[in-house]
Formats: structure tokens, C-alpha cells, sequence
């Protein structure tokens, strides 16, 4: 008898299906993967298992946890099996847990409702918990509020509460998406052993094939609300049988095609960055004294080609952001001087020349936060027409933006369309579109995929690469993933404690690192084939 | 990526979307009712208001009198409609005060946060808190003489903070956005962006508390008429006929419902208006479903 059991499993939220025929199977002390990209319904899948499910959901087929069918279950017989048999982890720690409450009350909190033990022994058994995911007591006492806590000891923290009551099942829900890629080997690395210690079996909910690769002993291939293929990891991925899973795969290790001879040597610089510092005030201490300063950046000098891509990596807090909004312009330095195209661009003390604005443009992140949903698609991309020191005529205008459009893969019609008429990866186009249309010379790229599903990543990439050869337009790439940096870059530079340690051509600093702090990076960094190689070496091993 | 909601036709215009919504219809009929009411008395009433019939005192509801008359003989129906016109006009005065000062001053010190001005900006707001409203109006009363004016402007004072805070508020969130961020990077200033990213993004907040804040203007006028200070007699106003009904609402509770009725239904149609308006504004609920 498997641990978990789901057949047939078929929902419609408010009859519009989402499931079609699920099954999935998971043993005690397994790792199952499930895999798919956004709206694949990998995550209503788990919340049908935790039977937290929207209104307005109907679902048929069997869930059967140990034996024991759940939909013979009250809300209320639901409610003792939450927490206590079946725990959940979710993407965003920071959200996770309550502001206002200490770490020690919130783990001991789910404790309490299940067990029914004294407060006391609720404590104590909060403190084993967080022991066990690695927050020793002299370090993180249980009166300690989520504030203090970076964003990998919060998720520590929701691991401690979903496994208190050593669950049989942990569900984890993209676990560690949203932290960086050292934090994520370190978060991953414990939920294995804590899969070892208790028996317990864990799904892995991830867009990341590299990932359950490397952790999960079977995988689920998910597509519009249907398993397309599942297996044992090593020979679904060895002969990959559905087209999906190959395209995936293809899509998560996807170079694109660039003409070699960027930056070459002798052209002539877009942007010089010469020791830059950015400081930021710090509370004051007390009345009298002068705030202290915090140096975000540290004297960073770097130096871009025309027609060169380059890439800034380094993990979040590293001063990459802070450095982006400098040369961007939008705060003023405390030092040194940025030049563009050869002339001054930001210096200390002096604000920056408007005229100059118009040559560096950027695409954000979040392609959900990045336009005024009030706005058309037409006044939204011709936002940077404001830097001209002539508007252009209507007809000028509309040519514009019908070339900007289709430079990016869209439709010229598409103009007087509302932002929330596209999904996530056309309106990362849209934003390519408002930082190209008025010819930038250097775009800075801010994490520009990071939020993108990997088919989609793959062709906006694509998408840069032919952009970068067509228009010889200059990209900084920054990055915390390091496959999208050596996929698009010619040349990388390594942040840390807002100081460049390394720097040099990307396929040379990617096989021989140099700096400590580098390989740390690439060793944190999950690798699909050699996930998949360790695999198969512990296999013929046993 | 499919994602079914996505359809590709130019969303329906405003007028079109405002047929639609059932809401914003029946809002605006009431308000339209009551608005061509007040405007109707100035040139015709079915009686004379300021006109004494003790004779024909607290009549119930009849053909003539068509919901009654008052303790001195007056028509109820009449003093309504010309009740109508004090009222909202001194709460859609006082609302306007309140945004036309209080949402810029919440713009500028949300664009300046952190600096002296939003310092100066919020801590005024603080001290007009601080004080109560009606001691407030109170006080300007005294001073100037108690009218329909002075009471406008006592309300339309305690507006400006709300309007102020919920601006700077509402604004605050908006600037980490990036799309304020690539306004930046386009060299739009502060005022501009203001302006353009957003005012527009934090109507449906200002409307909403805009037809609250209406609703609390009618109640302020009836406050302040209640204790002398408003609107002075014979000019009827509808919060003067509620207190003047309270001795005698046992013998003759029309004299309270009918004004009471009037205040609800206003500010219902207006709080359906402001609904309906809020989804209209927005092009994501504009869409048809």
C-alpha cells in the first residue's frame, strides 16, 4: 500500500476544467516531482490533497493517504490530518509566517491545535523542531520574530512547522523559488534529509527540471491540467517519450544563437562605470550623533562594448539592484563618475543630464508590475518619447510603435490594447518594446526572465540574443540564475558585499573560476546532467 | 501560456460598460431624482415652505399633503424638496474640498516621502484630527455666524485629512511599483508621475471614500442644523426637520421617517454610483463578461 494514492483525479473550478484523469503514487521516504509550467495545475493538485481547494471547486476520482480515502473525510476530520498527518511548505517565506508573532509561538501553535499537549510541551517540541531544520537554540532562541530572519531561515522556519508533528506527507510547493541559489542547495539539501530521518514522503512541486533532478526519485510531467508523462527520474529523462518533457528539457538548457563577435576588441565603450559608491543612511543611533552609513556599492567599476552583452551576478542584498538604479540615474552617487558614450553621465553631486537619459533604458522583473494597467499598450511603450527633446508627429509616432512592436514578435494592432489583455511573457515583450523604441544604446535587463516559465524564457532570450545582433544594442544582464547568464552573455561579472571579486569572458570564468566566492556560486548552482549522472553512479554503486 | 479570459476585441467604451452595470443605473436615477427635486424647488413647490398654517398641523399623509405636515402646519413634501437642495449641496461642497485640497496634498507628500514637507503635510493633518469635528464647526460657527456657508466649510476642513492620508497612503504603495520606475527612467518628474501613474490607479479608493465621506457631510449638516448652527429657519434643511421631529416622534412619525428616507436613499444611490463608476474607470472590470 503507497503512501499516497491519487486516481482519476479530475476538478473544475465553477465548471471550467482543471484536472483531467491525475494519478500519482507516492511511497514513504520518496520524493515524487511534480513538474510543470504556470497554469499546469501542479499546485491545485496539491491543495486537493490538502483538500484546501477555492469555492466553487468539484472534484471525482479517489485521494486515498495511507489507505484512507479523503473524500469520505469531514472538513473537520480534514482539519486533525493538516498539520498533523500531511504538511505543507510555500513559495514565498516572506508572506509565510505572521510578523507579529515569534518564530517559537508559530511553530508551537500547530503543535498545540493536534495535540493537545500543555504549552510547555508544545514549546518543547517547537524547539526540537527548529533544532532539526538546522536554527540552533543559542542563535535563534524561540522569542525571535520573523523580521530578524533572512529569507532562507524564514523558509527554515515554515519547514519546522509543516514537519513538527512528523507528517507522513510534506507537500512543498516551489519551495525555493524565491531564494537565492546557495540558500536554495542548503533549503534542498535539508528537506532531503529530513525525507531520510522520518520516512516521510515529500512531492516537490517545481518549474525546475535541474531541481527534481537531482531530488526526486519519480517525477510527474504536468501540462494543462494532465500528467503527459511520470516515471522513475533517471529513464524519464534518458528517453523523454512525450514531446512535452523534450521540449521542456530543450527549453530549460536553451542557448540561443549569437553571432560571436561581440565586444570585440577596439570598439569603443557604451558605458564606463568608474568606482562607483552608493551609500545609504542608516537610523540614527542617537540625537547627537551623525547617522551611520551603509556602502551598498563599493567603488564597482566596469566597462560595456557597444554591442556587448554583460552580466552581473551575485545574490540578493549583493548591491546589484543598488548599482541598476545608479546608472540608471534615478539615485545620485557618492562617488566616482559614470560616462556614457565617452561623456559624463552621474557624477557625485550632480544630477544627471536629461539628454543623456534617452541612451540607457531598462526591463524590469516582474512583468506584472511593470506597466500602469490604466494605460494602452501604444501610450505605455511610447512612455520614454517624453526624454525627446521634439515629440513625433502622429504618423511618425504610430510607425514607431508599429516597429517597436514587431521588432519584439507582436502585432502593430496590438497597440490599443490594455496591458491585462496579455499574458506574463507577451507583456515582457511589451517592456522590450518601451525600452527599445527610442534606440537606446545600453538596455539593463534586471532580472528580465528571472519570473518567466522556462518555454517562455527560451524564446524571449531568443528574442535578445537577435535583437542584440540586429540593433548592436548593449544588454547588462543581471541575473541571480547562472545558466541565463552563460547562455546570453559574453562577458560576467561576480558581485558580492557590493564589490566585484571576479570578471572576465563568460565561458572562461564558468570553467575556471577563480574566486572562492564564484565557485560557491556554480557549485550551489543544480546541474540537470550531472544530477542525473550522481544518479546513476549511486545506482550501479547499490 | 493560455489563458482563456484573454479575448481579442477592443474593450466596450464607457458609456457602453455604464448601461451595463445595473449598479451605477440605479444610482444615478436616485441621485438624478433628488438632484432635479432641489433644483425643481427654486421656481415651484407644492406649497409655499415658509408659509405658517397652524391650523393644518401634523396632518397624516392625503392627497394635498402627500406625505403630511410639520407642527406648524407646513408640507412636508415641500420643505423635503427644498431641504434637498441645502443638503447636497453642502455635503458634495464639503467632499469637494476635501479632494480638491487634501488628494494633492497626499500626492506631494507621498511624492516627497521622507522629507520635510510630508513631515509638514501629515503632522497638520495630525492637529486637524486631533480636534473634534464638531467642536470644530462649532468654533467657525461661532466666529462667523452660523449659515449653510460656514457649515460647509467647517465640513469641508475636517475632509481634507481624510482625503490626505488615504492619497498618501494609496500613493506610497504605488511608487515602489516599477512601472513608476520606468516612468523615472523616461525623466518624468514627480508631479507628472504623480498625474498620470497615480491619480489614475487610486480613484476607485477616493471614490469610494468620496460617497462615504458624502453620506457623513449629510449627517454633519443635520448635526450641525441640530444644534443651531447650520442652515437657519425658515430655510428647512433635512438633519433641522429630523431633530425637530425627535419630541414629537410618537405622535407623528412620518415627520421623522420621510427626512430619514430622504438621507438613505441619497446616500445609497450615490454609494451605487461611486460603485458602478469605480468599475467603469477600471479597464480590467470594463471588460464584458
Amino acid at each position: 500500500m503507497s503512501l499516497l494514492e491519487v486516481e482519476n483525479l479530475s476538478l473544475s473550478i465553477r465548471d471550467m476544467p482543471i484536472l483531467h484523469d491525475v494519478d500519482l503514487k507516492i511511497e514513504a521516504g520518496e520524493v515524487l516531482g511534480v513538474v510543470g509550467e504556470s497554469g499546469s495545475g501542479k499546485s491545485i493538485t496539491a491543495l486537493a490533497v490538502m483538500q484546501l481547494l477555492p469555492v466553487g471547486s468539484a472534484w471525482k476520482g479517489s485521494i486515498r493517504l495511507d489507505g484512507n480515502a479523503l473524500e469520505t473525510y469531514s472538513e473537520k476530520q480534514m482539519c486533525a490530518l493538516r498539520g498533523n498527518d500531511i504538511g505543507m511548505v510555500f513559495q514565498e517565506p516572506m508572506t509565510a509566517l505572521n510578523p507579529v508573532q515569534t518564530i517559537g509561538d508559530q511553530v508551537a501553535e500547530t503543535i498545540l491545535v493536534h495535540s493537545g499537549s500543555s504549552r510547555r510541551e508544545a514549546r518543547r517540541i517547537a524547539r526540537e523542531a527548529l533544532n532539526r531544520v538546522g536554527l540552533p537554540p543559542e542563535q535563534f532562541p524561540l522569542d525571535r520574530y520573523p523580521h530578524d530572519l533572512s529569507g532562507g531561515q524564514r523558509q527554515r522556519v515554515v519547514i519546522a512547522m509543516a514537519i513538527a508533528l512528523r507528517p507522513k506527507l510534506l507537500i512543498a510547493d516551489e519551495p525555493t523559488t524565491a531564494l537565492d541559489v546557495t540558500t536554495q542547495a542548503q533549503i534542498l539539501k535539508l528537506l532531503k534529509s529530513l525525507v531520510e530521518e522520518d520516512d516521510m514522503g515529500l512531492i516537490l512541486i517545481t518549474h525546475d527540471l535541474a531541481v527534481v533532478a537531482d531530488m526526486a526519485d519519480h517525477i510527474a510531467i504536468m501540462k494543462d491540467g494532465v500528467i503527459v508523462e511520470a516515471g522513475e527520474t533517471v529513464s524519464l529523462f534518458r528517453q523523454m517519450s512525450h514531446p512535452y518533457t523534450r521540449a521542456l528539457f530543450e527549453a530549460s538548457n536553451h542557448v540561443p544563437t549569437r553571432n560571436p563577435d561581440h565586444g570585440a576588441d577596439g570598439s569603443k565603450p557604451v558605458i564606463e562605470i568608474d568606482s562607483v559608491v552608493r551609500d545609504y543612511a542608516l537610523p540614527r543611533r542617537s540625537l547627537f550623533s551623525a547617522p551611520d552609513h551603509f556602502r551598498a556599492v563599493d567603488r564597482v567599476s566596469l566597462a560595456i562594448m557597444h554591442g556587448e552583452n554583460v552580466g552581473l551576478v551575485g545574490e540578493s542584498g549583493c548591491g546589484k539592484s543598488t548599482l541598476t538604479r545608479a546608472i540608471l540615474a534615478l539615485d545620485a552617487v557618492q562617488g566616482g563618475e559614470i560616462r556614457l558614450d565617452g561623456k559624463l553621465f552621474s557624477t557625485t553631486g550632480e544630477g544627471p543630464d536629461r539628454q543623456m537619459r534617452r541612451r540607457v533604458q531598462v526591463v524590469f522583473q516582474d512583468p506584472y508590475s511593470s506597466f500602469n494597467p490604466r494605460h494602452r499598450v501604444d501610450r505605455l511603450i511610447t512612455e520614454p518619447f517624453f526624454l525627446l527633446e521634439k515629440q513625433p508627429d502622429a504618423e511618425e509616432r504610430d510607425a514607431r510603435i508599429a516597429t517597436a512592436l514587431s521588432n519584439v514578435g507582436l502585432q502593430p494592432s496590438d497597440a490599443h490594447k490594455y496591458i491585462h489583455e496579455f499574458s506574463g511573457g507577451q507583456r515582457q515583450r511589451i517592456a522590450i518594446a518601451r525600452a527599445l523604441i527610442i534606440e537606446p544604446s545600453l538596455i539593463i535587463l534586471d532580472e528580465a526572465v528571472s519570473a518567466l516559465d522556462v518555454s517562455i524564457r527560451a524564446q524571449i532570450l531568443d528574442l535578445l540574443a537577435d535583437l542584440s545582433d540586429r540593433l548592436a544594442v548593449s544588454y547588462l544582464f543581471i541575473s541571480h540564475d547562472l545558466s541565463v547568464v552563460r547562455a546570453i552573455t559574453d562577458r560576467v561579472l561576480v558581485m558580492k558585499a557590493g564589490k566585484i571579486v571576479e570578471e572576465g569572458r563568460t565561458e572562461e570564468v564558468f570553467r575556471n573560476p577563480q574566486h572562492s566566492y564564484t565557485r560557491e556560486l556554480l557549485a550551489a548552482t543544480p546541474i540537470l546532467d550531472e544530477a542525473l549522472r550522481a544518479r546513476e553512479a549511486r545506482a550501479t554503486a547499490e | 501560456m493560455s489563458d482563456p479570459q484573454i479575448i481579442m476585441e477592443r474593450p466596450a467604451g464607457m458609456v457602453h460598460a455604464a448601461l451595463r452595470s445595473p449598479s451605477f443605473m440605479i444610482g444615478l436615477v436616485l441621485t438624478l431624482l433628488f438632484t432635479v427635486a432641489a433644483l425643481l424647488s427654486f421656481v415651484w413647490t407644492p406649497f409655499d415652505v415658509t408659509q405658517l398654517n397652524i391650523a393644518n398641523k401634523l396632518k397624516s399623509p392625503s392627497a394635498t399633503h402627500w406625505l403630511g405636515t410639520d407642527a406648524f402646519g407646513r408640507d412636508i413634501f415641500s420643505m423635503l424638496m427644498v431641504g434637498a437642495r441645502t443638503s447636497i449641496a453642502v455635503a458634495i461642497v464639503a467632499v469637494g474640498i476635501g479632494i480638491v485640497v487634501g488628494v494633492p496634498l497626499g500626492l506631494l507628500a507621498a511624492a516627497r516621502h521622507g522629507s520635510l514637507i510630508d513631515e509638514f503635510v501629515m503632522r497638520t493633518n495630525d492637529l486637524i484630527f486631533a480636534f473634534p469635528a464638531l467642536l470644530m464647526a462649532i468654533m467657525i460657527t461661532a466666529v462667523f455666524g452660523p449659515s449653510a456657508l460656514n457649515a460647509i466649510i467647517a465640513i469641508g476642513i475636517f475632509n481634507i485629512p481624510v482625503f490626505a492620508r488615504l492619497a498618501r497612503g494609496a500613493a506610497l504603495s504605488l511608487w515602489t511599483r516599477d512601472y513608476v520606475l520606468a516612468a523615472r527612467v523616461a525623466g518624468k518628474g514627480r508631479t507628472l508621475i504623480s498625474a498620470e501613474h497615480i491619480l489614475p490607479n487610486i480613484t476607485n479608493l477616493l471614490i469610494v471614500q468620496g460617497t462615504i465621506q458624502f453620506s457623513l457631510g449629510i449627517l454633519a449638516e443635520a448635526g450641525l442644523a441640530y444644534v443651531g448652527l447650520g442652515t437657519q429657519p425658515p430655510l428647512p434643511s433635512w438633519g433641522r426637520m429630523l431633530s425637530d421631529a425627535q419630541t414629537m416622534i410618537y405622535i407623528a412619525p412620518n415627520l421623522a421617517i420621510f427626512p430619514g428616507l430622504a438621507i438613505v436613499l441619497t446616500v445609497l444611490g450615490l454609494n451605487l454610483m461611486g460603485d458602478g463608476m469605480r468599475d467603469i474607470f477600471d479597464p480590467k472590470l470594463r471588460r464584458a463578461r
